[in-house]
């Protein structure tokens, strides 16, 4: 079960090799758009649907249920957004897709723009990738000269209009309202919701924004069947996710495994294992945004509903691992100063938690806490959690909170040693 | 840089201000010195029809634009957790000696910058680091003296 065939990749491609668009028709690319464009729209909307597909961004929400929110809507001009403002730490699927398989995602796009009937479209691609940028470019015009993209695609009467847009340098613009926001040229600051981009996104019109891994699972779908992709993978976690490996293993770098398998499977067979004389001592899932997992919990199935269950959130992703060298606080601190640098300061909880939390961290490394600090971290963070305007300040509390839990005691060590006396405070 | 220049690199069709952020990019990328200027900024509104604050406001969010003149030479390093673990400050350090700056400074003959920069998903061979659009990563404190050393080299030769 958690092993995958070769024949069932969605992402059939060996590392550091890029499939051209010749290359990508020889693999029967183009196919799957071909066979949705002769059909209506509807049907493979249905077939997504049944396929169990879910967002590959983060929040893992229903791509056939999105889809149908923005079909339905009675606004005609609509738009579509890929998503590939790839800004979690520690993620970088979104750019092994684009530098290796880019046409496998431009279809895609195309598959879901005549779905939900957009006509104009663009990808949402970060500075920071501009090689990525440069490899997109080129596959648009490639597309647009061979009739695959643009005016009348396939002779069907279908046109899609799609340009890169280029972020510039702000984690928060991966949020969906704050990167529609910056597509209209303003600051990527997150808006209110609802209402949601299928209802009113760019300009106001019904929007579809998807992640880049999504998008590029689409081809593979309509061409083999929701079937299919759904028997890759659980229950309620269909197909294949691309995993960001790295940290403390033998082996980093970009792993696909269906849905199922677990977390110390995934660290055994594709990361080779924690390096010699050592042991795991923690696995950050999920990013900056994401958890701190012990040893003990990672027999856990990667699967959305069991890691909810136990408070792990799959995020984008990545698995990022801590050997027995490292310090858990150190490792918060990290996360805690990206957070700081990245919050736009719009609301109180994250913008003042973050502070206050920053400072109490500060005074665990440096020995000068107290075991009171215990709990008003625990405080700061949880009301970020719960108070925040946007995902980032709701998420931004997620490593702190669970170190908290599972690794409380390396906290009350750094503690000072006569304890709740605040006196004693140096 | 001028005003015909701007026209030089943004297509008339494509000036408008939903397209602020990538005209202020290009303008960047355009300059030399890496960043937008405020005549460039007084410009861009200029030709948008919209007001200084609007495209100094959509300037200043982004960490990506500088307002400030840079090095001919950009250096990122990256800061998250991966990277930080495996050696960032040695490579940070490095840099700094080698150079005499800091973060956020520029040397004295404005070959180079030195900012820090979130993950450049290359977390796979940390700790990485980005001069230019060109990513080194595995890096150790000698390679890093290494592609220095050669970057100045070939500008001599410029
Ligand atoms: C702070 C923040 C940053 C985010 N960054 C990204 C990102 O870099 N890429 C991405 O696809 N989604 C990101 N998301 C999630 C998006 O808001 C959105 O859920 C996603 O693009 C929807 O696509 P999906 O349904 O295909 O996952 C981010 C969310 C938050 C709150
Ligand atoms: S949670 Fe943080 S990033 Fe989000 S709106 Fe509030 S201050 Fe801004
Ligand atoms: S954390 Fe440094 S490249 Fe990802």
């Amino acid at each position: 079960m958690n092993k995958l065939s070769k024949e069932n990749y969605i992402f059939d491609i060996e590392p550091d090799k890029y499939i051209d668009l010749e290359g990508y028709r020889a693999m029967g690319g183009f196919s799957a758009l071909k066979k949705a464009l002769e059909n209506e729209p509807s049907v493979s909307i249905e077939e997504i649907k049944k396929s169990g597909l879910r967002g590959r961004g983060g929040a893992a929400f229903p791509t056939g249920i999105k889809l149908e929110m923005v079909r339905k809507n009675e606004e005609t001009k609509r738009y579509i957004v890929c998503n590939a403002d790839e800004g979690e730490p520690g993620t970088f699927k979104d750019r092994f897709i684009m530098r290796h398989l880019p046409y496998q995602l431009i279809e895609g796009i195309a598959i879901a723009a005549y779905m939900v009937g957009a006509s104009k479209g663009y990808i949402y691609v970060r500075h920071e990738y501009p090689e990525v940028q440069l490899k997109l470019r080129e596959s648009l015009e490639a597309l647009k000269n061979a009739g695959l993209l643009g005016n009348n695609i396939m002779g069907t009467g279908f046109s899609l209009d799609l340009h890169i847009f280029s972020g510039a340098g702000s984690y928060l613009c991966g949020e969906e309202t704050a990167l529609l926001s910056s597509i209209e040229g303003r600051k990527g600051r997150p808006r209110v919701k609802p209402p949601y981009p299928t209802q009113s996104g760019l300009w106001g019109k019904p929007t579809l924004i998807n992640n880049v891994e999504t998008l590029a699972n689409i081809p593979r779908i309509i061409e083999k069947g929701a079937d299919w992709y759904a028997s890759l993978g659980t229950e309620n976690s269909s197909g294949t996710k691309l995993i960001s490996l790295s940290g403390d293993v033998n082996n980093r770098g970009i792993a696909e495994v269906p849905f199922g398998i677990t977390f110390a499977e995934i660290i055994e067979q594709f990361g080779g294992g924690p390096l010699p004389r050592r042991s795991v001592k923690a696995v950050n899932i999920g990013g900056a945004s994401g958890v701190l997992v012990p040893p003990e919990m990672l027999d856990t199935p990667l699967d959305y509903n069991k890691c909810a269950e136990v408070g792990i959130t799959i995020g984008s992703g990545a698995i990022f691992v801590l050997d027995d060298t490292r310090s858990i606080i150190k490792n918060v601190q990290n996360r805690v100063k990206f957070f700081l640098h990245e919050s736009c300061g719009k609301c109180t909880p994250c913008r003042e938690g973050l502070r206050q939390i920053d400072g109490i961290v500060e005074d665990f490394l440096e020995e000068k806490a107290a075991k009171s600090d215990i709990e008003s971290l625990e405080r700061y963070a949880v009301t970020m959690q719960q108070a925040s305007f946007c995902g980032l300040g709701q998420a931004a509390g997620n490593s702190l909170v669970s170190s908290l839990v599972h690794y409380r005691k390396e906290y009350e060590e750094a503690c000072v040693n006569d304890t709740d006396d605040v006196e004693k405070k140096a | 840089m001028g005003i015909t220049n701007i026209y030089n690199i943004i297509e008339p069709k494509d000036m408008n201000k939903n397209a602020l952020l990538q005209i202020l990019l290009s303008v960047q990328d355009a300059d030399p010195r890496n960043y937008v200027s405020e005549e460039n900024i007084n410009q861009i509104a200029q030709m948008l029809n919209v007001s200084r604050s609007r495209v100094y406001t959509t300037a200043s969010f982004y960490s990506e634009i500088s307002l400030k003149p840079r090095g001919f030479h950009l250096i990122r390093v990256c800061s998250n957790a991966p990277c930080e673990n495996d050696g960032k400050a040695e490579i940070l350090k490095t840099i700094e000696k080698t150079l005499g700056i800091t973060i956020g400074e520029t040397t004295k003959d404005e070959f180079f910058t030195l900012e820090s920069v979130n993950c450049l998903g290359a977390c796979y061979m940390s700790p990485a680091i980005k001069i230019d659009d060109q990513v080194y990563g595995n890096l150790t404190p000698k390679e890093t003296i290494g592609i220095l050393k050669n970057i100045m080299e070939a500008d001599k030769h410029e």
